[in-house]
C-alpha cells in the first residue's frame, strides 16, 4: 500500500457571491494594502490516505470531493497529491 | 387522523425540535415522536419534520454531514412513497444538501445572522402547504439564519418557475436569495423546504398564527 498526502481546495464558484471575501477585501483596504482587485475565500482540506497506487487513490478522492467535501451546486474543487 | 404521528428528527445540534413538538402537540393536537438521527426505522411515523438548528455544528457546510445519517438514508423511500416531509431552516439546508430539493443555501449577502419577522408571498399551492385561497396572499413568519441565501443556476430556476415549485418568496428579500426564494417544494409536492419558521408562529401570544396552516397540512394526504 502506498501512502499519499492530498490537499483539496474547495472554492465557491465564480458565479456565487462571496460576502465573506468582500468583507475581507474591505478590511484589507483599511489595512492600507493597495491594488487588491478581489478576495475570494475557500477551504483547504488535508487528507492522508493509503491505497494501491495513485489511480485508486484519485478515485477515492474524487468521490469524497464530489459527494462530501464540496457541494458542486455552489463550489468547485481541485486537489494535489503527493506520495509519501 | 387520530393516530397520525409526525416524526421530528433530532440531530446533534438541532435546536428547534422541541418548538416543532410544542406547535404540533400543544397548538394543533397532533401526535409527535422524536426520531434520533441514527434511526432508520420510519415505519411508525406518517410525516416527518426536519427541524431548524445547527446539525453537526454546521461543520463543512450547513446540512453536509447530516446528509450521511442513517435517517436521511432512509428518507428516500419515505419520500418516494408520497409521505410528507417538511424541512425548516437547517432542515431545508439538509434537504438541498441531500438532493431532495434543488439548489443550495449559502451565507446571507450582508453576512448578518438575521432574526426577524418577514412578509412572504405565497406563490404556489403545490402540495397544499399554504392557505392561498386568495391571489397574492401574504403571510408573516419569523426567520433566524446566517446561511439562508437560496442559490441555484438559471436552468434550475427556470425549472422551479415552470413547474410551480417556488412556494414562498420574500417581499423584502433580507438575505440576497435568488428570485427572493424563501421556500420550494419537490415536483410531487410532498417535500417542502423553507427558511422561515412556521413553528414559531402558531400562537397569537408570540406574535402570530400564520405558521399553523403549514404544520397542520402535515396531516393532509
Amino acid at each position: 500500500m502506498d501512502q499519499f498526502a492530498v490537499k483539496v481546495f474547495v472554492r465557491l464558484r465564480p458565479s456565487v457571491l462571496d460576502p465573506a471575501g468582500e468583507a475581507t477585501k474591505s478590511a484589507s483596504i483599511k489595512l492600507g494594502a493597495e491594488g487588491i482587485k478581489s478576495i475570494r475565500i475557500g477551504k483547504m482540506i488535508e487528507v492522508k490516505i493509503e491505497g494501491n497506487g495513485e489511480n485508486e487513490v484519485r478515485e477515492k478522492i474524487d468521490l469524497l470531493c464530489d459527494r462530501l467535501f464540496a457541494n458542486t451546486v455552489i463550489e468547485d474543487y481541485e486537489y494535489s497529491l503527493e506520495k509519501l | 387522523m387520530e393516530n397520525f404521528t409526525v416524526g421530528i428528527v433530532v440531530f446533534p445540534g438541532s435546536n428547534c425540535d422541541r418548538d416543532v413538538s410544542w406547535a404540533l402537540e400543544g397548538c394543533l393536537d397532533i401526535r409527535t415522536k422524536y426520531l434520533w438521527h441514527e434511526s432508520s426505522d420510519l415505519s411508525d411515523v406518517d410525516a416527518i419534520v426536519l427541524p431548524g438548528g445547527f446539525s453537526y455544528g454546521d461543520y463543512l457546510r450547513c446540512g453536509a454531514i447530516a446528509r450521511f445519517s442513517s435517517l436521511i438514508n432512509a428518507l428516500d423511500e419515505f419520500v418516494k412513497s408520497g409521505k410528507r416531509v417538511l424541512g425548516i431552516c437547517n432542515g431545508f439546508q439538509i434537504l438541498t444538501e441531500s438532493g431532495f430539493l434543488p439548489g443550495a443555501l449559502v451565507a446571507n449577502k450582508n453576512l448578518n445572522f438575521i432574526c426577524d419577522d418577514v412578509e412572504l408571498d405565497i406563490v404556489s399551492s403545490k402540495g397544499g402547504w399554504f392557505n392561498n385561497v386568495n391571489e397574492k396572499q401574504t403571510i408573516k413568519l419569523p426567520i433566524a439564519h446566517g446561511e439562508g441565501r437560496y442559490h441555484c443556476d438559471s436552468d434550475t430556476l427556470k425549472k422551479l418557475m415552470d413547474n410551480e415549485l417556488i412556494a414562498l418568496r420574500y417581499k423584502n428579500n433580507p438575505n440576497g436569495s435568488s428570485f427572493d426564494i424563501a421556500g420550494i417544494t419537490n415536483e410531487k409536492g410532498n417535500v417542502l423546504g423553507l427558511m422561515p419558521h412556521p413553528e414559531r408562529a402558531c400562537d397569537e401570544m408570540i406574535g402570530g398564527t400564520d405558521g399553523l396552516f403549514t404544520l397542520k397540512s402535515l396531516i393532509s394526504k
